[in-house]
């Protein structure tokens, strides 16, 4: 599938709060900005594809965004794989044009659960609920104590984390959070579920986002100048919940970089920046083990050590990511790798030719990897 | 919000009224041998829809921990701040917990050896667990670099 599908569109919403609008009218207009920056009419095209809503999901949702987009496509659905979904859903959308079921797919999200309920990231976690175990942070703050004391990891390495998306969407006039911390602010900002701080958590935020996907030929054919090639795509599947894991410090991430870096031909010497799903500050420290960028217990001195800085050797998330840009899960992440390699982004990484992006979703349950190449 | 119910099923109720016993059981399969919680109808190594109840000895370990300094539910509000931790029985299944002597988590550390100490909880009795002094020395707290646990035999 190497380079057969490009994304040719990005679009989204201001990132923040949206008061009184509901997830579809944000997933139209994140649509209507992918259609006109890709330069095509709606009408062609005939694939709509939907990550999940979060909160309150229902059933034929798919259907409803195809609705309020006015489309009868021929490939239709929503997809539940929490974050990893967005790319999962480029990835399916890149086969299903390869196999001739449509030709332009848009691949798109929104959600509101900063004004609207936030209730699914509180949630009472089945019947260990009458131990008090309550909330999405918990399970990664489960997986952070574990992980800082099987590698003896210094919380500034969580810190580190912090302070660099923090850094890069300070300079991103639509994040949702444009607010740079020191180190000295992240150590001093409160426990939430210890030994997580406020400071390691994402943002809740409203908002929306869009891609779409189609054969590079045809992109060449419509003579979309700013297409970007897929190189490489691959998933995998934790399943066990965090606490019946044989392991909470390595996870499937690791077989979906591998398929993704084997169908790109690529070595991760080859990746010049990369979009990392940073729901909480753990989890790009474990990305970048998983993906083998560094050694297990050894991402902490790397990220201490300003790797992932803008200026570092890996920088990650450019335009702030979950931490900064928005808590919107995941297909931000996708779009802020689509300017890189475009080379129009804000914080613009000079001569990376290929960009990785990690979406998962869950408690680290699932992992999808997208690799990006540069735009002809 | 009122303080949380289990959702007891005719496959987990044996579980629950052994606790209001006094004893843990966790489920082990008689085709496989592979032990598990929490309970459901098939084995999730073999599939066999065999299983048996067996009783834990209430021995096991520390795996991880975290410390609620905020409370998602009323009923919690006045214990923060309080741990849930994940405990590694002796015979393999994992499970969360909260132990009872853990000072907010400040006791607790990877490979620390607990012993069950069920507690009522209203209506409910729970599996909490209580730090284990007498078998801190016998424990081999080098040996936990990965969570052996409830997805191995």
């Amino acid at each position: 599938m190497r380079g057969k599908a490009v994304i040719a569109g990005v679009g989204h919403t201001a990132y923040g709060k949206h008061p009184g609008r509901d997830r579809v009218s944000l997933i139209v207009e994140a649509c209507r900005n992918a259609l006109a920056d890709a330069g095509i009419d709606k009408q062609m095209v005939d694939g709509v594809l939907v990550k999940m809503a979060n909160a309150e999901p229902t059933i034929l949702y798919g259907q409803k965004v195809a609705e309020a987009l006015g489309l009868r496509p021929r490939v239709g659905c929503a997809l539940d794989q929490g974050g990893a979904a967005n790319i999962a859903l480029i990835s399916y959308a890149a086969m299903a044009i390869d196999a001739g079921l449509m030709n332009i797919a848009i691949v798109c999200y929104g959600d509101t659960p900063r004004t609207g309920s936030r209730a699914v990231y509180q949630r009472p976690r089945g019947d260990d609920a009458v131990y008090g175990w309550y909330s999405t942070a918990a399970g990664y703050a489960m997986v952070h104590q574990r992980y800082r004391r099987e590698h003896k990891i210094a919380d500034k390495a969580f810190g580190a984390v912090a302070v660099a998306c923090r850094a890069n969407g300070a300079q991103n006039s639509n994040a949702h959070l444009r607010q740079a911390i020191t180190m000295e602010q992240y150590l001093e900002s409160p426990f939430v579920v210890e030994p997580l701080r406020r400071d390691d958590c994402c943002l809740l935020s409203d908002g929306a986002a869009a891609v779409i996907v189609m054969s590079a030929s045809r992109a060449r054919e419509l003579g979309l100048a700013h297409a970007v090639p897929i190189l490489g795509f691959g998933q995998g599947q934790e399943s066990w919940d965090v606490h019946l894991r044989p392991s909470m410090t390595s996870t499937a991430a690791a077989g979906s970089a591998d398929t993704a870096f084997r169908m790109a031909g690529l070595r991760r010497e080859d990746i010049g920046v990369a979009q990392l799903y940073d729901c909480f500050t753990v989890t790009p420290l474990l990305t970048l083990e998983d993906y083998g960028f560094c050694k297990p217990g050894q991402a902490g001195d790397f990220a201490v050590e300003g790797g992932i800085a803008f200026d570092g050797d890996l920088p990650i998330n450019t335009s702030g990511g979950l931490l900064s840009e928005t808590g919107t899960p995941g297909l931000q992440l996708v779009i802020e790798g689509v300017r890189q390699m475009r080379g129009n982004a804000n914080l613009q990484v000079t001569n990376a030719r290929h960009c990785i992006v990690s979406n998962q979703g869950g408690t680290m349950h699932t992992h999808a990897t997208l690799i990006l190449g540069r735009a002809a | 919000m009122s303080f949380p119910s289990p959702d007891i099923t005719p496959i987990s109720a044996p579980y629950w009224d052994a606790l209001k016993a006094g004893r843990l059981l966790f489920q082990r399969c008689r085709q496989c041998n592979h032990c598990w919680l929490p309970a459901r109808e098939a084995c999730p190594q073999c599939l066999s829809a065999d299983p048996v109840w067996d009783e834990a000895s209430g021995r096991g370990v520390v795996v991880s921990w975290v410390v609620y300094h905020v409370a998602y539910n009323e009923a919690f509000k006045s214990r923060i701040p309080y741990d849930v931790t994940l405990v590694r029985l002796e015979e393999g299944p994992q499970l969360l917990t909260n132990v009872v002597d853990s000072e907010a988590g400040r006791r607790l550390e990877i490979g620390a050896p607990v012993r069950l100490k069920i507690e009522r909880e209203g209506e409910l009795a729970l599996a909490r667990f209580s730090l284990d002094a007498a078998h801190a020395d016998s424990n081999n707290r080098n040996n936990n670099s990965r969570i052996a646990g409830a997805t191995s035999v």
